[in-house]
């Protein structure tokens, strides 16, 4: 071994871990028999916080495997949201195994199996380690979006979501070969070297347009965000909890680091399609959710116009600007994570239940869910002084010092309007008479909500660190 | 006092007070006594706290009192809190009347008393936060934050139609203040901080001024609030809980008031100067067309909560007359307002209570078997009309005389308010209290008990009082008020010998 593949090899050491973990998992599995599920799930989850530990501990920057794979304070910071997601998510899928007979073992190993994408997503500093750890990332969503593969609606989301996944990857392929064409290199350093002080041709546009469609795809910006209710909708609840945490980290870090890295020389191209998609995102989030009578489907709704939101960050194209889309993202997720802690507890004694009208009068009957999830929407709804309102602060502040005017008071508007969903869902829990109230938590699903709720909660007092780590991450590009 | 908090404390002691309530099990009747009680004690001891602020505020100092600063946030965002002359008033009319809050709600709220009492107790919280903040997002996290517990109280305290009125509430003051948080921040751009003293003496550029003029005033008329964005009010007036009416004509209105003073006036005093005809005219047809409005309504609360915009008016007009007796005025006429229509809610809460209804049409001779209530719901219509010697009169003459100076047919059209103010007040008070008790439903009605004798006469004791010797309230504001005045003058007269040369 030479020292330079011994070097890539320790700063990989992470992904390593969960690679071959997740083969090992898929032999413990096979032969395990009957309690496989929860056997699998607890490794997994244990070697996952392995590599993020490891990260913590010994991850310092360096680039490795050529420039393919980078390691810096962004990318270690946006590897740990993905991490905390994915391993939140597991957890919070085994007491939904047990109830629902939901116990496939394959879950937790294809979940490592995308995470491992998620986090070779993160590090990609090369359009060819981009696109594998992305297609690995798919691929194993796109099964787990179908895992449920005797209900109709699972296999529906999967299908629905490989066929337009797969288009959106022909897309962003054919937009990495014309940025090759026009610039001759797949590395992100390489290409904004050749990009700098050149002429701007008109290829190179095309190329970067495909790249951004391909990728929007994957945070389900509008108008890339059409798979998203269905997927939300008809995939087990765990599975949605997972889509909406972990992909979403990894795929906003990608694009980052995609328009700051390669494509940095032509900033004023990719932002004004930036904008756009934001605008788009927002406005259609705000107001397609209003309608939505199941709540997962909001949730879908409502990611979609949060991804808006922390491209607003992403627009303004600075330093404050990444600062922004990193808090986000970190405020987005515990929010994301606490709501779907809810949803999977909103069970009676006959099943899950998924309807917002099952939450009637849910004040007055489970009063401690009830006045968590009501923190979340108002959090989610942007309203101070919970943590939802910091996100959104730091986003629009940037956009305001880029002076994207028009962009922050669309933007502000469509909030008001998103408002009114959330306002909803705190209307029919404190308003309405009550229909019955739901089991009693399961522990584990007790501990995300009361963290979540917590952490948005008290964010006014925590939000001075926070900051100051997601500035570091930010400082990477600068 | 130096060393002492005494502004953190007085903010956030109702907090204390809501999470012992927070501690207590909610069953029963001992429980929800004990409730009761836990936030009686804890509003009393907030504005016994309180009083000493305005014991130990210094009225001749024109800066800010009682400062206290700590790092927070990054971007420059402190904790800054502190007292001036315009602020701290309102401090202390919060805390005097949450304990009357408190106790208007003593037997009528019978459902979720828990819930109830930490709503009102974090509301307290936030309007004291409101007032003392020195930071412009602290302030307007305090700001908005107020929606929160105030759309839970009307949408599950409230009447009939409580989630349309909770709902338009909550979008309407959004709405309005987004783009104040856009407008704040491109402040923050422009001058480096969030910081209001430093603020205050930034100096922004004329063409930005108007900008952020119009951003703020999105907001503080919204909250105000000014035709013709006042339909949230009466809506929010007539579903809200008796003590979420006096709360929110008390003290939320006051809030966009204040935000005028500190904010609008003296950070764009060009846009305000370049703006002040605008808002002469809206605070006209307010004062004019409210009032008529306020004729043909037949439910009491919907009266009173068009009224309240019509005196909301003569704030807007004090305000922005910019001279010493417009602001002034305006100030008194905001904190009598607060007495007056708070008192006014309570008085329609007490006959709400036994009667379930708000139709003036129900009632009529309840002086007969209520003489106690008709005298004081007298004095308070005599108030809110304007008679001299009660603290309405004062506040009303003072913007009048303050606008009579700046523009003569301004004065002249408000001053046509007294008169419909009187007409719709006087006409209220003799179709409930006057005439023959010939309604069965009323015969047995009884008079006022102990505890609204408690919440009512100290109301009656301070309108009268305040109106026959209003100088403590002007020697706490003048000197702040003066300082305002004079830099708002400078920079107008600075920017116009500017533009001369």
């Amino acid at each position: 071994m030479t020292p330079e593949l011994l070097s890539s090899l320790s700063l990989s050491m992470p992904e390593l871990i969960i690679a071959v973990g997740a083969l090992v998992l898929l032999m413990v599995g096979v032969f395990s028999g009957e309690r496989a599920n929860s056997t699998v799930t607890g490794l997994a989850v244990a070697l996952l916080i392995a590599a993020g530990a490891w990260m913590l501990v010994f991850g310092h920057d360096g680039q490795g495997y050529g420039t393919a794979f980078i390691s810096d304070p962004f990318a270690r910071f946006m590897k740990f949201l993905t991490l905390v997601g994915a391993v939140v998510t597991l957890i919070m899928s085994v007491g939904f195994a047990k109830a629902e007979k939901f116990d496939k073992f394959e879950f937790p190993v294809l979940a490592m199996l995308a995470t491992l994408g998620m986090l070779l997503m993160i590090s990609a500093n090369d359009m060819l380690a981009l696109y594998l750890g992305l297609e690995l990332q798919s691929l194993a969503l796109y099964v787990i979006a179908a895992i449920n593969r005797d209900n109709v609606r699972s296999t529906e989301a999967g299908l629905k979501y490989f066929v337009l996944g797969a288009l959106s990857s022909g897309m962003l392929l054919y937009g990495i070969s014309l940025v090759y064409g026009y610039t001759g290199h797949t590395s992100f350093e390489a290409i904004a070297a050749a990009l700098t002080g050149g002429e701007r041709q008109l290829g190179l546009v095309f190329g970067l347009v495909f790249v951004l469609a391909g990728l929007c795809f994957k945070i389900s910006a509008v108008p890339f965000h059409m798979w998203t209710p269905d997927v939300y909708e008809g995939a087990p609840t765990p599975v949605t909890a997972f889509f909406a945490a972990a992909p979403k980290m990894a795929a906003m870090a990608l694009i980052v680091r995609v328009t700051m890295g390669a494509f940095e020389p032509i900033g004023l191209d990719w932002q004004q399609i930036i904008v756009f998609v934001s605008i788009a995102s927002m406005v259609l989030g705000a107001f397609a959710a209003i309608g939505q009578k199941n709540i997962k489907r909001l949730m879908a709704y409502s990611s979609i116009g949060h991804m808006g939101y922390a491209l607003v960050g992403l627009a303004a194209n600075s330093e404050a600007g990444v600062r922004g889309v990193v808090i986000y993202m970190l405020i987005y997720l515990v929010m994301t994570l606490g709501t779907f802690a809810f949803i999977l507890a909103m069970r009676r004694k006959d099943g899950n239940v998924e309807q917002i009208s099952d939450l009637a009068g849910l004040s007055s009957t489970n009063p401690m869910m009830a006045t968590i999830l009501t923190i979340l929407m108002f959090s989610l709804a942007g309203i101070p002084p919970l943590a939802g309102f910091w996100g959104k602060w730091y986003v629009f502040l940037a956009a305001i010092d880029a002076n994207l005017y028009a962009l922050a008071v669309i933007g502000m508007l469509a909030s008001v309007v998103g408002a009114y969903y959330y306002l909803r869902i705190i209307k029919i829990m404190w308003f309405d008479e009550p229909v019955g109230g739901f089991q009693p938590m399961a522990g584990e699903l007790r501990l995300v909500l009361g963290l979540s709720g917590a952490f948005v909660l008290f964010y006014v007092l925590i939000g001075g660190p926070v900051g100051q780590m997601a500035e570091a991450a930010a400082k990477t590009f600068f | 006092m130096s060393g002492v908090p005494i502004l953190s404390l007085v903010t956030f002691l109702p907090l204390v007070g809501a999470f012992l309530i927070l501690l207590i099990r909610d069953d029963g009747d001992a429980a929800r006594r004990n409730i009761r009680n836990v936030a009686l004690l804890t509003t009393v001891f907030t504005f016994a706290v309180s009083l000493l602020i305005w014991i130990y505020f210094d009225n001749a100092e024109t800066g800010f009192q009682f400062v206290e600063k700590a790092a927070w946030l990054d971007s420059g965002i402190s904790y800054h809190m502190g007292v001036d002359g315009i602020s701290m008033l309102f401090v202390i009319l919060t805390t005097f009347l949450m304990p009357l809050c408190i106790l208007a709600s003593w037997e009528s709220v019978e459902k979720r008393v828990k819930e109830y009492m930490i709503s009102f107790l974090v509301l307290e919280t936030l309007m004291i936060g409101v007032f003392c903040a020195l930071d412009i997002v602290l302030f307007y996290v305090f700001f908005e934050a107020v929606l929160i517990p105030m759309f839970i109280i009307i949408g599950v305290w409230g009447g009939k139609r409580r989630v349309y009125a909770s709902f338009k509430f909550f979008l309407f003051t959004l709405l309005g203040s987004v783009l104040m948080l856009l407008a704040v921040m491109a402040m923050f751009w422009q001058a480096g901080t969030t910081d209001i003293p430093t603020l205050l003496s930034h100096g922004f550029p004329a063409n930005m001024q108007t900008w952020l003029w119009l951003a703020f005033f999105a907001s503080f008329a919204v909250k105000m609030p000014m035709w013709p964005v006042h339909t949230w009010l009466p809506d929010a007036h007539v579903e809200a809980p008796t003590a979420g009416s006096v709360i929110l004509a008390g003290i939320l209105l006051k809030m966009g008031g204040y935000g005028f003073l500190r904010f609008s006036l003296p950070m764009f005093p060009l846009a305000s100067e370049f703006f002040a005809p605008l808002v002469f005219a809206l605070s006209v047809v307010a004062i004019i067309y409210t009032s008529l409005v306020a004729l043909m309504q037949e439910d009491m609360k919907k009266l009173i909560a068009y009224s309240s915009v019509a005196h909301m008016g003569y704030v807007t007009m004090g305000i922005f007359s910019m001279n010493q007796e417009g602001v002034q005025g305006a100030i008194f006429q905001m904190l009598s307002h607060g007495l007056v229509s708070g008192a006014l809610f309570l008085c329609v809460g007490v006959v709400y209570d036994r009667m379930h209804t708000r139709d003036i049409a129900a009632y009529g001779g309840l002086v007969n078997n209520m003489p106690k209530y008709a005298v004081a719901f007298l004095i308070f219509t005599m108030a809110n009309v304007g008679l001299p010697g009660t603290s309405g009169f004062v506040g009303e003459f003072l913007t009048l005389f303050g606008i009579f100076k700046v523009n003569t047919w301004v004065a002249l059209l408000a001053a046509t308010g007294v008169i419909l103010s009187a007409a719709y007040a006087l006409w209220l008070y003799r179709r409930v209290v006057f005439g023959a008790l010939t309604k069965e439903s009323l015969k047995g009605l009884f008079d006022l008990s102990g505890r609204e004798k408690v919440v009512l006469y100290p109301l009656v004791i301070l309108v009268i009082f305040y109106g026959v010797y209003p100088a403590p309230v002007f020697d706490a504001t003048a000197a702040s008020v003066k300082a305002l005045v004079n830099n708002v003058t400078v920079s107008i007269d600075a920017a116009q010998t500017a533009a001369a040369n």
